[in-house]
């Protein structure tokens, strides 16, 4: 059974992948990228990877796809015909496609008990998390701390990508009255939207502090916490939700989730630890753990969140005709 | 504490302080901030080197998770050098900035550029100090996308295409090596790069590792614009703010060189590399192919800066020529190209951003006896042209120096004669720019310039003081250098 829906998700992937190539209306193709990440989410669910499903909708689904159609509305919705002819990105392709099955013929069978990435440093990661981080979620344990720098350097590139937004597009604060005149009429989208706001603000929080037990964590909060000022910006207008969040925040903000997350470490260090050795934060280890992979969550969600909006005030402040997407 | 944390506050320093500039925005402040973090680094830096020199090589286990559960970070003798160079150009590079960027980009943006200055500095430093294949990944990403955002700040809106084209092939580069690193996680169940290098050996006849080696390799060559991946490199560093220029053709691609080095030799040892998978006959060609090609095409520029680019692709080249030898003679020839380059190419491309500061254009016909107005930036373009082409007493000497006696020694005469031919190609790029300085009768209608201002000439000058001094006395660097090289020779003996 698990295989049919493997087949059959692979298949819609492969489809959506042609139409993506195939289709010139951008518009269109904003929506397929949409429906590949996620039929991916729900390859993540079936593969049992439900932290990265829930990134992967959140993501690729949902911010990735408002920031297309945020960057279509400011150009244009048609592709241009390519200048160059296909052959050599062609050939590049097919030699890379060739190469990976290549490379797959030698690899463990998929779901292979015995297969190397699951007997070396795996089994010390679940054997390990209860007593030694004490929390149910491994895949928390692993990337808030035992790979925890790693993580550090995802927000980095996060906070790397949010400066070069502003960097190349800045803010063009909005004055108020010159986009609200049309969206008066979205009633059922006002409503629906003040309904959900609060909504999603608490479901954020729930996937940021319910990390340690279940899928999700910072990232993912960031990102649903951002959505939730999207979406009120789609109904109420840019310069209502600028109100609710002003971008001089947005930049403090930005730049306090990685603080946050590089003063702990230090904080370790000055505590006699190593950099990010969060036993030392307190007095018992494990509470230690916990405090550490608190306060870094609650880190990383600051800056994802702030970077998502930053992105989406870039993109959309720049529109010179009133109303957003 | 600081002792024993050198390594991680090494790259943890800049990275702390890149949001600090974001928050001081605009003002001096930032200038400021970014400054005293990049001597900080520098010095660090210096203490690092010298205690890798004495002690040996330096681990450290982040989070206290010893590897391969955690990260390592983990500075050999190799490693220390190109920190020390990162380093070294990102203090040199930050002194001489202030005016520049006042004159490049505009005021608004000057916190965002100082913020990603730090990030990019973060990145580069970050590679050079993780002893883990996918940690080295996260940090390729943040030097990556820092420069990109550099790169697009300058003046015209052509950088913003040539940022964008960098972007698109470096996202490729960084997904292959991904791939890379995927399956090598997939076959070995590790991501430590020591840990890999100890169980690859039993894996390393299938298809799936010649498979990951292929793709970490081409991604790594398009980082470091190995011929023919170099296509991103000269639009980017010819559109670039003066000081992006600099800094990135300083620094990046020579990280580059370090990742690879760090995989042919640490993580698939030399053995599979060489001999299984005879990376050394395809390096050499394509690096003998862009040392002549590249030259050659760099005398056809009249944008300096593109030259200059051109010229890097050149001098990379050399590097990986000395690197396909596989000997310890060739690598150790490698690392020093690669540490009196980044000297070489840092001292130039600041040249161009005092020229640019006072006359508006860095191309060669505006240039006309330019020799006279601003005698002391020439001077520092004469002397850094020479080291480029190979002249005694500088440092390109040494450089060709070891890299002829490592090709000799490998019985390979006949590329003698090709380093030979190319630093011929040197002395035409490097000539044509010195007659029409200081040979040629300025333009009546030109306007008058001014020598650029003192800032901007005495970190130029410090690097070409280190340039004359290596010239002089290279055993320090050599010695470096070499041990270095034995360092990544021996760890891929079985």
């Amino acid at each position: 059974m698990e295989h049919l829906i493997n087949i059959v998700l692979l298949g819609l992937l492969m489809l959506a992948g042609f139409a993506i190539v195939r289709t010139k209306s951008l518009l269109a193709v904003a929506m397929l990228t949409s429906i590949y990440s996620l039929l991916s989410a729900s390859l993540f669910v079936v593969l049992d990877a439900v932290d990265v499903a829930l990134t992967e909708a959140a993501i690729g689904a949902g911010i990735s796809t408002i920031l297309m159609l945020a960057a279509i509305a400011l150009t244009s919705d048609e592709e241009k015909a390519p200048r160059h002819t296909p052959l050599l990105p062609l050939f590049v392709v097919i030699a890379t496609g060739a190469a990976l099955i290549y490379g797959t013929l030698d690899m463990p069978r998929f779901g292979d008990p015995a297969a190397p990435a699951h007997r070396h440093v795996a089994p010390t990661y679940l054997q390990d998390t209860p007593t030694a981080i004490g929390i149910p979620n491994v895949v928390t344990s692993v990337l808030a701390s035992y790979r925890s720098y790693d993580t550090l350097g995802e927000v980095t590139v996060i906070f790397t990508a949010g400066t070069g937004v502003l960097a190349l597009l800045g803010f063009r604060p909005r004055r108020r009255n010159t986009e609200d005149t049309g969206r008066k009429k979205l009633v059922i989208l006002r409503v629906v939207a003040k309904l959900f706001f609060p909504l999603i603000l608490l479901f954020a929080l729930y996937v940021l502090f319910h990390g340690d037990y279940g899928p999700g964590g910072g990232f993912q909060a960031g990102v649903i916490f951002a959505t939730g000022f999207i979406l009120y910006a789609l109904a109420f207008g840019l310069s209502n939700s600028q109100q609710l969040i002003p971008h001089q925040l947005l930049y403090v903000m930005a730049a306090a989730g990685v603080l946050i997350y590089g003063l702990v470490g230090i904080a370790s260090m000055l505590l006699g630890g190593k950099f990010l050795e969060y036993q030392v934060l307190a007095n018992d280890p494990v509470t230690g753990q916990h405090v550490g992979i608190l306060l870094i969550e609650t880190g990383v969600a600051i800056t994802v969140a702030a970077v998502v909006l930053i992105i989406y005030y870039g993109f959309v402040s720049r529109r010179p005709a009133p109303g957003d997407i | 504490m600081l002792t024993e944390n050198l390594v991680a506050l090494q790259v943890v320093v800049p990275l702390i302080f890149a949001p600090v500039c974001l928050l001081l925005g605009k003002s001096r402040h930032a200038w400021a901030c970014a400054l005293t973090v990049s001597w900080l680094a520098l010095g660090i830096a210096t203490l690092l080197v010298t205690r890798v020199a004495t002690i040996g090589t330096q681990s450290y286990a982040i989070g206290a998770w010893a590897a391969p559960i955690g990260i390592e970070y983990r500075v050999d003798m190799a490693g220390a050098l190109i920190i020390f160079i990162i380093a070294a150009i990102g203090a040199m590079v930050m002194s001489y900035a202030r005016r520049s960027i006042e004159h490049e980009i505009a005021a608004e943006n000057s916190g965002y550029f100082y913020a990603c200055y730090l990030l990019c500095l973060t990145g580069l430093l970050g590679i050079a100090a993780t002893g883990d294949a996918f940690n080295m990944f996260v940090f390729l990403e943040i030097s990556s996308l820092s420069s990109y955002v550099l790169i697009s700040l300058g003046t015209t809106r052509r950088a913003l295409t040539a940022a964008f084209q960098y972007l698109v092939m470096g996202t490729i580069g960084a997904t292959f090596i991904l791939i890379g690193v995927g399956m090598l996680y997939m076959m070995t169940g590790t991501l430590n790069m020591m840990d890999l290098a100890q169980r690859l050996p039993g894996v390393d006849d299938t298809r799936t590792i010649r498979v990951a080696f292929a793709f970490v390799t081409i991604g790594v060559s398009i980082k470091l614009a190995l011929f023919p991946l170099h296509l991103w490199l000269p639009n980017a560093y010819t559109f670039a703010p003066s000081v992006v220029s600099a800094f990135v053709a300083a620094t990046a691609t020579k990280v580059g060189i370090y990742v690879l080095l760090r995989f042919f030799f640490t993580v698939f040892g030399i053995h599979f590399s060489f001999v299984a998978m005879h990376v050394g006959e395809i390096l050499m060609v394509l690096a003998v192919v862009a040392m002549l090609v590249a030259s050659l095409v760099a005398i056809f520029q009249d944008n300096i800066k593109r030259m200059l680019a051109y010229s890097s692709v050149a001098q990379i080249g050399y590097m990986i020529l000395g690197i396909s030898l596989a000997t310890s003679a060739g690598v150790t020839a490698g690392m020093i190209h690669l540490f009196n380059h980044a000297l070489i190419k840092c001292a130039l491309f600041l040249c161009m951003g005092n020229i640019f500061l006072r006359l508006g254009s860095v191309e060669l016909h505006d240039l006309r006896g330019l020799a006279q107005q601003m005698p002391w930036t020439m001077a520092v373009f004469v002397i850094g042209g020479l080291s480029l082409i190979g002249v005694p007493l500088t440092s390109g000497f040494i450089s060709k120096w070891y890299l002829v006696s490592a090709v000799l020694d490998a019985g390979l005469w006949p590329l003698a004669v090709l380093i030979l031919l190319a630093s011929l190609f040197a002395l035409i790029y490097i000539g044509r720019v010195v007659e029409a300085a200081y040979f040629s009768k300025p333009d009546p209608t030109a306007k008058k310039v001014r020598e650029a201002p003192a800032s901007m000439l005495i970190p130029a000058w410090l690097l070409i003081g280190a340039n004359l001094y290596i010239g002089v006395d290279a055993s320090l660097l050599a010695g470096i250098a070499r041990q270095g090289a034995d360092i990544l020779i021996g760890a891929g003996v079985p």
